[in-house]
């Protein structure tokens, strides 16, 4: 049933969004890596530092089969909500929807009567799915303004091409794939969109095959993997341009557009670089009539003794930073990095989306540094996915990347954890001690915040 | 003329200042075109489009009741107008809670008539005007029944069906046009006042959920159709 007034957690600008309060609790994605028949789950952490259970996991809904592999996820509803043109406010954000990137199930989550222990509210099996779409490895989750939106990596056997479906946000039902005309757009991974500009971006990792056994490095020294990122006209569905980040640069995988919704511009993150290793951020931007896109940051690779590096990497005598995640203040002034590979966690400045100040970095493991948490705590795998508070003062980082890949980069294993890092509104960034949450064998992946954060929400209407 | 004959007016005027008032007739897309550009002329530029989608979805409703009195004895026509009013409304209220999909952010002229009217057809602006237009003045009654009242030959219905049509269209006419300067009146007002002084931080707490009143309004014009 639809509400009297708005969701209270939406908001009409992302500076209004700046202003609500703080999370109380953070869901988390959690993995089991081991083949024991013991299912995933989602997981509650308490990240209110008034409780007495700051910091620890409160609850977990464990998903009704095993081996689903959660990845990403997203709320049903947000402030997009509220845009003018198809108007439906008086939704509840209170659905969590995870896929399962090996499994293709889609799990559909209510949070509402008792956020400390999510219930399954319905699952669309992978033969639904996979029936009305034609798409295959459910992967990033947003809430449009009309439905909500869902890309897939590829197609049922495995290759491509993956894209876009929507589902209903009242009765969760699966409509077909989005695209009416996908032109030479083949690969995806990430998308999101500038609503405004009728505009929608969309990225690429590789077809299914290419991730699931771990990196094919054949394939990777052949500049198989994805370099393009794909420019869509909302209001046809068509593709509209391919931007070639050059076939060196290999995995062009998080989007981040800019919050505000009068700027038609929004950073990438390119996970490595065949010439040197090095990863990078790009920043797409409209120029006229067509869209263009431009390298603004890029990280070199750290020389290692070859003996320290996993098989992978010892042929190059170097730890490539491996920029897996990205995220963006909803002020659009800081962009944090992840640098999964060195352990390294990065602030930039980006008020001038071309010119980036780096003005923070702390490092939590590595695969060469394992830098110890600052509790004094030893820690494998490094910081990979982040979510940015919305007043933008706390980041939550996990370290897991994808089991396949964990085992390539990290095959000591990896002991799953989140912490939290504080930022300051004039800049720098702090690892908080008090707040360090371990999983054990288990491995976190995705954060969401309790009522929205700074991935979560599209905001029609401009400051 | 007595008061009695005004009270049609008044309430076609007071339902068009209920649609004004309407996020989502359209004040509040105004006001995020006039923010996206950071343009009061956009703003401006917005409401011509939105009344006249708007006055289009209106006038059909009213052309057919029109049309419908012409050719229906009035009883009839007033039960059939009460029963698809409620069935509207009931739809909406338990049913339909899906909106028109007008997938896009950047509007021209064209483009925002399209999605008003497509707004105020889908909400059913138009019918809820339905119990008022059985009642306006300068329908008076339908060809039919002026016939039957006159005791008039058969060969003689052209003739006196000729006037009264003039009255009906008069009367059809004024209809929409209060109704749309009414909801014009109203649209404008709120989307200056918010685009200029207030901001849109009260749609979070003020947007009250007008589709629910919006389904009951038009259960209870079914009713009020069927009473009168």
């Amino acid at each position: 049933m639809s509400t009297w007034t708005p969701d209270p957690t939406f908001y009409p600008s992302p500076k209004m969004a700046m202003d609500a309060p703080q999370e109380e609790l953070a869901y988390v994605a959690i993995v089991n890596p081991n083949e024991d028949g013991k299912p995933d789950a989602l997981g509650v952490l308490d990240v209110d530092p008034k409780s007495q259970t700051y910091g620890q996991l409160v609850g977990r809904m464990n998903l009704p089969s095993s081996g689903d592999e959660l990845h990403h996820f997203g709320w049903n509803a947000c402030s997009a909500a509220l845009c003018p043109n198809q108007a439906h406010p008086h939704v509840e954000r209170r659905y969590l929807l995870l896929g399962g990137l090996r499994s293709s199930n889609i799990y559909i989550v209510d949070t509402k009567n008792d956020p400390r222990n999510p219930k399954l509210a319905k699952t669309i099996s992978r033969e639904e799915f996979e029936g009305k779409t034609g798409y295959s490895r459910p992967h990033t989750v947003h809430c449009g303004p009309d439905a909500i939106y869902m890309s897939a990596l590829g197609a049922p056997d495995g290759e491509g091409p993956g894209g876009i479906f929507t589902l209903d946000h009242d009765t969760f039902e699966v409509s077909g794939p989005w695209e009416v005309d996908r032109g030479p757009q083949k690969m995806a991974y990430d998308f999101w969109w500038h609503l405004n500009h009728d505009t929608m971006i969309t990225s690429e990792w590789g077809t299914p095959r290419m991730v699931e056994n771990g990196v094919l490095a054949d394939e990777l020294l052949a500049s198989k993997y994805g370099h393009h990122l794909h420019v869509w006209d909302i209001r046809t569905r068509k593709h509209k341009q391919a931007l070639d980040l050059g076939p060196e640069n290999q995995m062009a995988l998080e989007l981040r557009p800019a919050h505000n919704p009068r700027s038609a511009y929004g950073f990438l993150g390119v996970v490595t670089s065949l010439k040197d290793l090095s990863g990078s951020v790009w920043t797409w931007y409209q120029d006229g009539d067509d869209w263009a896109v431009k390298k603004i940051i890029e990280i070199p690779a750290e020389p290692a003794d070859a003996e320290l590096l996993p098989p992978l990497l010892q042929g190059f005598g170097a730890v490539p930073p491996l920029v897996t995640d990205i995220v963006l203040s909803l002020d659009d002034r800081y962009l944090y990095v992840s640098c999964w590979g060195t352990g390294e966690f990065q602030q930039y400045d980006v008020s001038d989306p071309f010119n980036p100040k780096k003005t923070g970095s702390v490092h939590l493991g590595g695969i060469v540094r394992k830098a110890a948490h600052p509790n004094g705590s030893a820690v494998n795998g490094g910081p990979q996915m982040v979510e940015l508070s919305r007043d933008g003062n706390r980041l939550y980082v996990t370290n897991s990347l994808y089991l396949a890949w964990d085992a390539q980069f990290y095959p000591d294993g990896i002991r799953g954890w989140t912490a939290k890092i504080d930022a300051s509104p004039e800049g720098g960034i702090e690892i908080d001690s008090d707040f360090f949450a371990e999983f054990g064998e288990e491995r976190p992946h995705q954060i969401r915040l309790q009522g929205g954060d700074s991935s979560s929400d599209t905001f029609c209407y401009p400051d | 003329m007595e008061l009695v004959e005004f009270w049609p007016w008044i309430a076609l005027a007071a339902f068009g200042a209920y649609h004004g008032v309407n996020p989502a007739m359209g004040w509040l897309f105004a006001v995020a075109l006039g923010l996206q550009e950071q343009s009061r002329a956009a703003l401006y530029r917005a409401f011509a489009p939105i009344a006249l989608g708007h006055m289009a979805s209106v006038a059909i409703v009213v052309a057919v009741v029109a049309l419908g009195r012409a050719i229906v004895p009035t009883d009839i026509l007033k039960y059939v107008g009460a029963g698809a009013l409620t069935a509207f409304g009931l739809y909406k209220l338990f049913w339909n809670r899906s909106h028109p999909r007008w997938v896009g952010m950047r509007v021209g002229f064209r483009d925002l008539t399209a999605w008003s009217f497509l707004m105020a057809s889908a909400h059913g602006a138009g019918l809820m005007l339905a119990p008022v237009l059985f009642n306006l003045p300068g329908y008076g009654q339908s060809v039919a029944e002026a016939i039957d009242a006159r005791d008039v030959p058969h060969a003689e219905y052209m003739f006196l069906g000729a006037p009264a049509s003039i009255g009906t269209a008069a009367a059809q006419l004024t209809a929409v046009g209060v109704h749309t300067v009414a909801m014009f009146g109203v649209m404008t007002l709120v989307a200056v006042v918010v685009f200029e002084k207030v901001g849109l931080a009260l749609l979070r707490k003020s947007w009250f959920n007008l589709d629910r009143l919006w389904a009951g309004a038009l259960i209870v014009s079914g009713a009020v159709t069927a009473a009168l």
